[in-house]
């Protein structure tokens, strides 16, 4: 047992039995089944360094990556690949797959006929987001270490750096879902998640967007993410990589007591 | 109390009182009382509507209830849900059975949210699987199986914590007349266990079939509470004569027949004629020059003790 039981003791509110543990067993099961649906989480992130990063970058050159450190756009992007595929994962996991349990699989109204308590959904769901997204982080890690853009042994941190940034968009993914009425309201979603994906200095670094824009860009949860990681696969670590690590700590807190409440003004009426 | 102590004594395993359901301004369960003991097969009667799921919802822990008292084994669902679920088993009125899964692993992993080793639902899957007769379709997927196969499924499932309290809303709805009887010789097994059972029912007969003790709901109240026969005994007579005429309106029929019967309901289709001796009424009819187009004597049933109690059948 441990984590899960301790992190779903954590949880201020509402009830739970501690046995997230058993939802995320379930989700494994349940992959078991549609094994290929998790494989195809790999390659994306992977197609887009080799096509952006590589390809695209022998094109760019080196670029400025702070403080007038030259780097090759290969190494400036890869980190920022990704945070954007954690994000990815964690709010494909959270939404789409999410609304699917919820609406029309019916699941949590069996799991919460048991002990089972709406936290134990909420920390169960956001605990196998984080398992599938340590995954494929795990395997871009290795394919950009080979790919030879990584440029400092603090990468390793990159892995549960990129387990953070999971957990902050799939604790706030779980919450919107509570509130979608239809596919149709997965638009907006999209429409968050594209332009964080395009605009969060992470194809090109802070400096080159207009100086009223760059506080808005700094905002994002994206931005802290790549910025995380980039510091460390960089190797350029400093005080400034704690500002990232509350950002995203608390906004996967604040999402995560949320959807856990919202399942239960949901689901136990 | 402990549960150790709980089980010593005779309290019922469900208690309520001025227990209700409010949705807004909607009251869907006014203000019941009730009690559940050890052993019974206990019945919510009523026609849709009637509040009896949601009853069934605050029992099973998943609904809070907005006023009165609640005991479920003692305990209060409020503060202990997840103790007392633990000891509960669900079939919902809905099958939610977990379509990623197969047949066997809808046990196992259901088991494993009651936090049961797993060499425990192993062993508990494959009895439950033969109780349920879905042995030889073990590893298949849920989706093809039949309503009758998923329906016994979610029972199997349901008993995986070996609970004391079994609640079944609406358990045989939607099936056909030979996957109800299979169904039902399930719940007497169980019954004979020692499980409780709590069930919602729109059918009589199954009530009639299943049920020790029953309460009929309209409303959101309870209406009558005891056994099939009792409620039979004060809400009806011995026999009904069933009267069908050649016409669209029974209604002008009633005044030709009613000294004949101590309580007569006129349907859009027939007349029932409530009396102590079925074949006596009928040859009065007769004597009177009335020629039905047919002429039936039964029993009562719990059905026309809902119509005397509410004025409306069961199933509309």
């Amino acid at each position: 047992m441990g984590t899960a039981q301790r992190v779903s003791r954590m949880m201020p509110f509402p009830a739970g039995a501690g046995m997230a543990r058993a939802l995320v067993e379930r989700n494994v099961r349940a992959y078991k089944h549609a094994w290929t649906t998790l494989v195809s989480g790999f390659f994306e992130p992977v197609f887009y360094l080799f096509s952006l990063g590589v390809g695209m970058g022998a094109l760019i050159g080196d670029i400025d990556a702070g403080n007038g450190r030259m780097v090759a756009y290969a190494s400036f992007v890869a980190p920022a690949l990704m945070a954007a595929a954690a994000m990815n994962g964690a709010v494909m996991d959270s939404t789409f797959n999410l609304f699917f349990k919820l609406k029309y699989a019916k699941l949590y109204d069996s799991v919460l006929a048991t002990p089972l308590g709406p936290r134990d959904v909420a920390v169960g769901e956001i605990s196998w987001a984080l398992i599938r997204g340590g995954l494929y982080s795990t395997v871009f890690l290795l394919v950009a270490a080979v790919a030879g853009v990584v440029e400092s042994w603090w990468a390793v941190l990159a892995l549960p750096a990129a387990v953070l940034i999971g957990f902050a968009f799939a604790a706030v993914g779980m919450a919107a879902t509570t509130f979608m009425r239809s596919w149709q309201d997965f638009e907006y979603i999209n429409l968050t998640i594209l332009p964080m994906f395009l605009f969060s200095a992470t194809f090109f670094p802070l400096s080159a967007y207009p100086a009223a824009l760059q506080w808005v860009v700094q905002a994002t949860p994206l931005y802290h993410g790549a910025a995380m990681i980039r510091a460390l696969m960089l190797g350029d670590v400093g005080a400034s990589l704690l500002v990232h690590v509350i950002y995203l700590l608390v906004m996967g807190m604040i999402g995560a007591v949320f959807a856990a409440r919202r399942i239960e003004r949901l689901l136990l009426t | 109390m402990t549960l150790r102590a709980f089980e010593a004594t005779d309290a019922p395993l469900i208690s309520a009182r001025g227990l209700t359901k409010r949705f807004g301004d909607f009251v869907a369960v006014d203000g019941i009382d009730l009690d559940v003991h050890r052993g019974e097969a206990f019945g919510f009667l009523g026609p849709n509507g009637a509040g009896k799921s949601s009853t069934m919802r605050m029992i099973g822990c998943v609904s809070p209830p907005s006023d009165g008292s609640l005991r479920i084994l003692g305990l209060d669902p409020g503060a202990d849900g997840s103790r007392i679920r633990s000891r509960l088993g669900v079939v919902p009125q809905r099958d939610t059975l977990d379509e990623e899964l197969t047949v066997r692993e809808n046990i196992l992993v259901y088991g494993r949210y009651f936090g049961l080793s797993k060499a425990v639902v192993r062993e508990r899957a494959a009895e439950l699987l033969e109780f349920a007769q879905l042995a030889d379709r073990a590893d298949s997927v849920v989706e093809p199986l039949s309503g009758g196969m998923k329906r016994r499924l979610t029972i199997a499932r349901s008993l995986v914590n070996e609970p004391e309290l079994l609640l079944l809303d609406e358990p045989t709805t939607g099936l056909d007349p030979q996957a109800r009887h299979v169904l039902w010789d399930r719940l007497f097994r169980l019954k004979r266990s020692g499980v409780t059972l709590v069930l919602t029912t729109h059918y009589m007969d199954e009530a009639e079939q299943l049920c020790d003790r029953l309460v009929v709901m309209d409303g959101g109240a309870i209406v009558a509470e005891g056994s099939p026969r009792q409620l039979i005994a004060e809400h009806s007579t011995r026999e009904v004569l069933e009267l069908r005429f050649a016409v669209d309106d029974h209604a002008p029929y009633q005044a030709k027949v009613a000294d004949l019967a101590r309580r007569i309901e006129v349907l859009p289709d027939r007349l029932l004629l409530y009396v102590d001796d079925g074949d006596a009424a009928a040859a009065a009819v007769h004597d009177r020059g009335l020629t039905p187009l047919s002429v039936l004597v039964r029993r009562s049933t719990l059905e026309d003790v809902f119509l005397h109690l509410t004025g409306r059948t069961l199933i509309d």
